[in-house]
C-alpha cells in the first residue's frame, strides 16, 4: 500500500479554524490570569501544550490509520487496564482518583480512553457488513462502552464518562441504527436523566457531590456558595457582557474572580463577558465550522472505518462544546467538562489534537487506493 | 494488514447529513441561549455585576462637640469601629450567621431578631450587627474574609461624656435612631444613624449631626477591596458653645452629691443656664454604644428615675417658696393692707379645721410665731400667716399670679420634654374632677401645697424674674442667643423691694431660716421651701407604706436686687429643712461664682486654672454632714396640712 500524502493534501481549513480557536483560548487566559499572582504566566504554559499537541497531531496523521485501527483489540486492553490501574494507583485531586504523573505532569487517563474508545467503535461498526444495526451488534456495542465508562464513573468524573455515550449514539446512528431501537434506547436514555434528577433514585446511582450539582443546577438559590453560585456567576458574567462586550481584559467578573476556574472550565463565561454576543458569536461560530469541516473529512473518507474515526471525534468535541457551553450560560449543571482547545489544560488539549491527528489521517489517505 | 477494512466505502451520506443538520441546531440553540441573556436580560446582569463588584462604604460624620462657655470641652468624639452585615444575599447571610455568631459572640436569636428588625430594608444596605467592636472582633473579620465574606468593619466616632454623669441629663444621650424618627426625617436618617436621643444632643440635633459620606470601593470575590472609585467626603456636624459654666456645673454636682434631685442655676439677666444637675443620673457614656434591651428596660423601670430631668420635668409641690408668690400677690393687690399682721400660735382653724405652722412641731421649744408681719413671715416661713392671706385672697387671685409668673406654664427652655407644672384654679378643678373648688384648698395652695407643682427650673426663673423687677426671660442652654424672649410682669417698685428685703432677710437677719448659709461680702438672698412628697403619686405607689421624708427646696440668689445669679435646689425626700438640705448646694455655687468673678476681675485667673479639669475646680466644698452639725435642729415637718380633710 502507498502512503504517500503530500502537504497539498493536509485540510488547511480545519488546521486554521483550530489554530483560530486556539488563539481565542489563548487570548482569554492570558486576560483572565495575567492580574492574578499566582496564575500569571498560565497562557504560555498552554501555548506549550499547542506547541505540542500540534506535533502530536502531524506525527498522528502520518501513521496509517488502518495500522491503528488494527491495533483496536490491543489498545481496548491497554485502555482498560490503564482505567483499573488508576483506581489503585491514581493520584487524588479534589476527591477524585483521575491522574496519573507522567514526565512531571499530571495525566487524565480518561482523556486516552476517550481516544481509544472512538477507535474501538470505530473498527466495530466497520466491520458491521449489514446496512441495518441490529440489536445484537448493537448490544455488543454497548458492552464496549460499558466497561470503559463504569470504571471512569468509579474515578468518579461523570462528564467525561457521559462523552462515551454520544460516540456510541452517533456511530450507532451512523451504522444503520433502526428506528425502532433508536426510540428504545433515547426512552431509556430519557428514564435515566429523569432518574438523575428524580432525588429518591438518584441517591443511589450518583455520588453525593453528583447529587449536590444537579440540585444546585434545579435549584441554584438554595445552594448559594456551591455551583448554584457557579452557575449564577457564570450567567452574570455573561449576561453583563452584553452585546458588544466590556472589553479585553475589563470584565470585573472576570478580573475579580467571581467566575469559578474561569482560565479553565468556565474560560467560554470570561470570553462572553469581555468580548460580548459578538465574541460568541465568532467563538461559537468557529466551533460550528469545525465541527461541519469534521462531518465533511468524514462524508469524503475513503472506506466507512474512515468515516467512523472522524465521526466519532466529532461526536466527542460536539459533545464538549454542547455541554460545556450550556452549563456556561447555566443551561445544564456543573459537569466539569472543559471546552476543547479553550480551556486550559495540558491532557484535554492533548485528547483534541490526538484526535484531530486521527481526522487529518483519514483525510490523507481519501485519493489513495 | 487485516483484511476487515476492505472495499467497504458504502458511506450513509443521508445520515452524516442529519449530523450535520443537528450540528447546526445546536450550536444555534447555543447561540439563542446567549441572546437571551447578553441581549435581553443584559441590564439585569449587569447590574448585579456592578452589585457584585461594587460596595459602598459609610464615612461616619463626627457629631459636633460641645463647649462649656469658656470653650472647654463637655462633649467630643472618639474613634471606634462597627461591625457591619452585609446582607446583598441573603441566603448567603444565613449560611453564615453560626460562624458569626461564634466569631463575635452574638447569640444566633440576636442575630436573628436583628435582621428580623431590618428586613425591609434595601439588601444593599449593610446593617450594624455589633456596633462597638473589640479587637478581638476586628482579628476575626480580617482573618476569615474569605471564609465569612459578609462582614465589614466601619469606622465611627463615639460619643465621649464626661464621666459620672457630668452634666448629663442637659447633654442628653444620642442611640440608633428609632424607626418613627427615620420615618419622619424625610428619608434624611437611615437605620444605625446616630441621632440624639435626648437632651442638647437631641434638641441641636440636626447642628451637632453632620453628613455621612460615603466610599465606593471595588472587591474581588473574597471580598477585599482591590480598588477605589469615588469618595463623597464626610460634613462634620457643628460645635455648640453651651451657656454652662463649667466650673460652677462641677461645684453644684459636688455639693448635690448622690441625693436625689436637682439643681439650676440661671443668670437671670439673660436667661442663660449656667448649671444644671439632676440626680441620680446614668452614665450617658453607656448610651454611646447600644444598650441593651435588658438594661434600658432597668433604667425605665428603676424607681428612682435615673432618666428624669428633675431639673426641667420633676413636678413637685415648691413649699414655702411659693409664698413669695402669695406674698407679691398680697402687695400688688392691695386687698390686704401691707401693714397686715396676724398672730401665730402655731397653727389657725379654719372651716372648724385646724391647720398647723409647721413652728407647731418645732423641737426649740417655740412652738409659735406668736404677732408677725409680712417681713417676718418670709423671713420665719410663718404658714399661718400665708393661710390667713390665702384664705382672704382665694385661689382666683392666687392663681392668677401663680400663672403670671410661669407656673403650669413651660418656661420653653431649649430642652425636650419639658413639663409645665400645674397652677390650681377653680376652672381646673371643674374641668379635671368635675366639682366645685374648695375654699379650704387656697390655704394649701397658699404654702406651696396642695394641688400646685413646679419644675426648678420654674422656681429658678420665678425667683429670678421677680428679683430682676419682674422680667421674666426665658431660660436657655446656649451662650450669647441675641434677643432671648422675655416676660415682663409689671409690678411696681416697692412690691419689688419689700420682697427681695424679706429674701434677703432669710438669709441675712435673725430668725431667717437660711440663716446658716450667709456669706460675707455677698448679698446672697433667698426663700427656703420643704414640701411634703405625698403629692409624687407615683413614687407613693412604689414605696407604699413607708413614711415619706420631705423635699427640700431652695431658691437663693445674689445680688439681692437684679440679680447676676439665681439658683434652683432640690432635694428629694432628704428628711431635711429646705434650707438645711438644699440651701448649702445653693451657697456653694453662688460663692463659687463670686469666688470666680472675684479672681477674674483682680486679673489672678491663669489660662492653666482656666483649662483646668473641673476635678480641680475652684470652689471649696463644706461637707453636708457638717451644716447639718451646726445648724439649729429644726424638725422636718413644716407643714402640717393634712390631706385626709378632702
Amino acid at each position: 500500500m502507498k502512503d504517500a500524502p503530500g502537504s497539498r493534501d493536509y485540510d488547511w481549513w480545519l488546521i486554521a479554524i483550530l489554530m483560530a480557536i486556539c488563539a481565542l483560548g489563548v487570548l482569554e487566559i492570558y486576560s483572565a490570569t495575567h492580574a492574578s499572582g499566582g496564575l500569571a504566566g498560565m497562557h504560555y504554559k498552554q501555548i506549550r501544550w499547542l506547541l505540542f499537541g500540534f506535533a502530536i497531531m502531524f506525527a498522528l496523521s502520518r501513521v496509517d490509520y488502518h495500522l491503528i485501527l488494527d491495533q483496536a483489540p490491543v489498545l481496548y486492553a491497554i485502555c482498560l487496564a490503564a482505567l483499573a490501574a488508576v483506581l489503585v494507583l491514581g493520584n487524588s485531586r479534589f476527591g477524585a482518583k483521575r491522574w496519573f504523573s507522567l514526565m512531571g505532569q499530571q495525566f487524565q487517563v480518561s482523556e486516552l480512553a476517550k481516544l481509544i474508545i472512538i477507535i474501538v467503535l470505530a473498527r466495530f461498526f466497520a466491520e458491521v457488513r449489514s446496512d441495518e444495526l441490529d440489536l445484537r451488534d448493537l448490544l455488543k456495542a454497548g458492552m464496549l462502552v460499558g466497561v470503559p465508562l463504569i470504571l471512569i464513573l468509579k474515578q468518579p468524573d461523570l462528564g467525561t464518562a457521559l462523552v462515551l455515550v454520544p460516540m456510541l449514539a452517533v456511530g450507532a446512528f451512523l451504522a444503520g441504527l433502526k428506528w425502532l431501537h433508536a426510540g428504545v434506547f433515547t426512552l431509556a436514555g430519557v428514564l435515566l436523566v429523569a432518574a438523575v434528577f428524580y432525588p429518591p433514585v438518584s441517591k443511589h446511582i450518583l455520588k453525593q457531590y453528583q447529587r449536590e450539582r444537579i440540585t444546585s443546577f434545579l435549584h441554584p438559590e438554595e445552594d448559594a456558595k456551591g455551583s448554584g453560585y457557579q452557575l449564577l456567576q457564570s450567567k452574570i458574567a455573561v449576561g453583563s457582557g452584553g452585546f458588544w462586550g466590556k472589553g479585553f481584559g475589563n470584565g470585573s467578573q472576570n478580573q475579580l474572580g467571581y467566575i469559578p476556574v474561569r482560565y479553565s472550565d468556565f474560560i467560554m463565561s470570561a470570553w462572553a463577558e469581555e468580548q460580548g454576543f459578538k465574541g460568541v458569536l465568532l467563538a461559537l461560530g468557529l466551533y460550528m465550522a469545525l465541527l461541519l469541516r469534521l462531518v465533511q473529512n468524514a462524508q469524503r473518507a475513503k472506506d466507512r472505518a474512515g468515516m467512523f474515526l472522524v465521526m466519532g471525534v466529532a461526536a466527542a468535541l460536539g459533545f464538549h462544546v454542547l455541554v460545556n457551553v450550556a452549563m456556561v450560560i447555566g443551561a445544564m449543571p456543573v459537569t466539569g467538562i472543559p471546552l476543547p482547545l479553550m480551556s486550559y489544560g495540558g491532557s484535554a488539549t492533548l485528547f483534541v489534537f490526538m484526535a484531530i491527528g486521527l481526522v487529518m489521517n483519514v483525510r490523507l489517505r481519501r485519493f489513495v487506493n | 494488514m487485516s483484511y476487515w477494512f476492505r472495499n467497504d466505502n458504502r458511506l450513509p451520506q443521508t445520515r452524516l447529513a442529519v449530523v450535520s443538520y443537528v450540528i447546526v441546531g445546536m450550536i444555534g440553540v447555543l447561540l439563542l441561549g446567549f441572546w437571551k441573556l447578553q441581549v435581553i436580560d443584559s441590564d439585569k446582569y449587569g447590574q448585579m455585576a456592578e452589585q457584585n463588584r461594587v460596595r459602598s462604604i459609610p464615612i461616619i460624620a463626627p457629631r459636633g462637640r460641645m463647649l462649656d462657655r469658656e470653650g472647654r470641652v463637655l462633649v467630643d468624639n472618639r474613634p471606634s469601629f462597627s461591625v457591619l452585615l452585609l446582607r446583598d444575599d441573603p441566603k448567603l447571610v444565613e449560611q453564615y450567621l453560626p460562624a458569626i455568631s461564634d466569631g463575635l459572640g452574638i447569640s444566633m436569636d440576636d442575630l436573628h431578631e436583628q435582621l428580623q428588625n431590618t428586613r425591609n430594608l434595601p439588601k444593599f444596605q449593610p446593617i450594624v450587627i455589633k456596633p462597638e467592636a473589640s479587637s478581638a472582633d476586628l482579628d476575626f473579620i480580617e482573618s476569615h474574609r474569605s471564609d465569612v465574606p459578609v462582614l465589614e468593619m466601619l469606622s465611627v466616632s463615639r460619643r465621649r461624656y464626661l464621666p459620672n454623669g457630668f452634666l448629663a441629663h442637659a447633654t442628653g444621650y444620642v442611640g440608633e435612631a428609632s424607626e418613627q424618627q427615620i420615618e419622619s426625617s424625610n428619608s434624611k436618617l437611615r437605620p444605625g444613624d446616630v441621632v440624639g436621643k435626648s437632651g442638647l444632643e437631641r434638641q441641636y440635633n440636626d447642628i451637632l449631626m453632620g453628613t455621612d459620606g460615603m466610599r465606593r470601593v471595588i472587591v474581588n470575590s473574597v471580598g477585599k477591596e482591590v480598588d477605589h472609585l469615588s469618595q463623597q467626603d464626610p460634613i462634620p456636624g457643628k460645635q455648640i458653645t453651651l451657656s454652662i459654666d463649667m466650673d460652677l456645673q462641677q461645684v453644684a454636682e459636688q455639693s448635690l452629691g448622690q441625693r436625689p434631685g436637682a439643681v439650676v442655676a440661671l443668670d437671670p439677666r439673660n436667661g442663660e443656664v449656667l448649671a444644671m444637675v439632676s440626680r441620680p443620673t446614668p452614665d450617658p457614656n453607656d448610651f454611646a454604644v447600644r444598650i441593651s434591651a435588658k438594661e434600658w428596660k432597668e433604667l425605665n423601670e428603676d424607681p428612682l428615675k435615673p432618666l428624669l430631668n428633675r431639673a426641667i420635668q420633676a413636678q413637685l409641690a415648691p413649699g414655702s417658696v411659693f409664698k413669695i408668690v402669695t406674698a407679691t400677690a398680697m402687695l400688688e393687690d392691695h386687698e390686704i393692707p401691707e401693714s397686715f399682721t396676724t398672730y401665730c400660735p402655731g397653727y389657725a382653724t379654719f372651716f372648724g379645721r385646724q391647720y398647723h405652722c409647721y413652728v407647731f412641731y418645732a423641737k426649740s421649744g417655740a412652738h409659735a410665731h406668736g404677732a408677725i408681719s409680712l417681713h417676718e413671715a418670709i423671713l420665719k416661713s410663718c404658714d399661718v400667716f400665708f393661710y390667713t392671706v390665702g384664705m382672704k385672697m382665694g385661689i382666683d387671685r392666687l392663681s392668677f399670679w401663680g400663672d403670671k409668673f410661669g407656673l403650669g406654664h413651660k418656661t420653653a427652655i431649649d430642652l425636650p420634654s419639658e413639663e409645665p407644672g400645674l397652677m390650681p384654679s377653680e376652672e381646673w378643678v371643674e374641668r379635671v374632677f368635675h366639682r366645685k373648688w374648695y375654699a379650704g384648698e387656697a390655704i394649701s395652695v397658699a404654702i406651696g401645697q396642695g394641688a400646685v407643682t413646679t419644675t426648678p427650673l420654674q422656681l429658678a426663673r420665678l425667683i429670678g424674674g421677680i428679683a430682676s423687677g419682674g422680667v421674666f426671660r426665658q431660660p436657655h442652654m446656649l451662650k450669647g442667643v441675641k434677643d432671648v424672649p422675655e416676660e415682663r410682669v409689671p409690678l411696681s417698685q416697692h412690691t419689688i423691694e419689700s420682697i427681695t428685703d424679706g429674701m434677703y432677710g432669710v438669709i441675712n437677719e435673725p430668725g431667717g431660716t437660711g440663716g446658716q448659709l450667709k456669706l460675707t461680702g455677698i448679698e446672697f438672698s433667698g426663700k427656703s421651701g420643704t414640701a411634703q412628697v405625698i403629692g409624687y403619686d407615683k413614687m407613693a405607689l412604689v414605696r407604699k407604706g413607708t413614711k415619706f421624708a420631705d423635699n427640700a427646696w431652695f431658691v437663693g440668689y445674689a445680688p439681692r436686687r437684679d440679680p447676676e445669679i439665681c439658683i434652683a435646689v432640690l432635694v428629694q425626700e432628704s428628711g431635711q429643712h429646705g434650707g438645711e438640705a438644699a440651701g448649702p448646694v445653693v451657697r456653694d455655687v453662688v460663692k463659687a461664682y463670686y469666688d470666680k468673678k472675684n479672681r477674674k476681675t483682680n486679673g489672678t485667673i491663669t489660662a492653666e486654672e482656666r483649662g483646668a479639669n473641673p476635678a480641680s475646680g475652684t470652689a471649696v466644698i463644706a461637707p453636708a454632714a457638717v451644716l447639718k452639725e451646726a445648724a439649729p435642729a429644726t424638725p422636718a415637718n413644716t407643714s402640717s396640712e393634712d390631706r385626709n380633710e378632702r
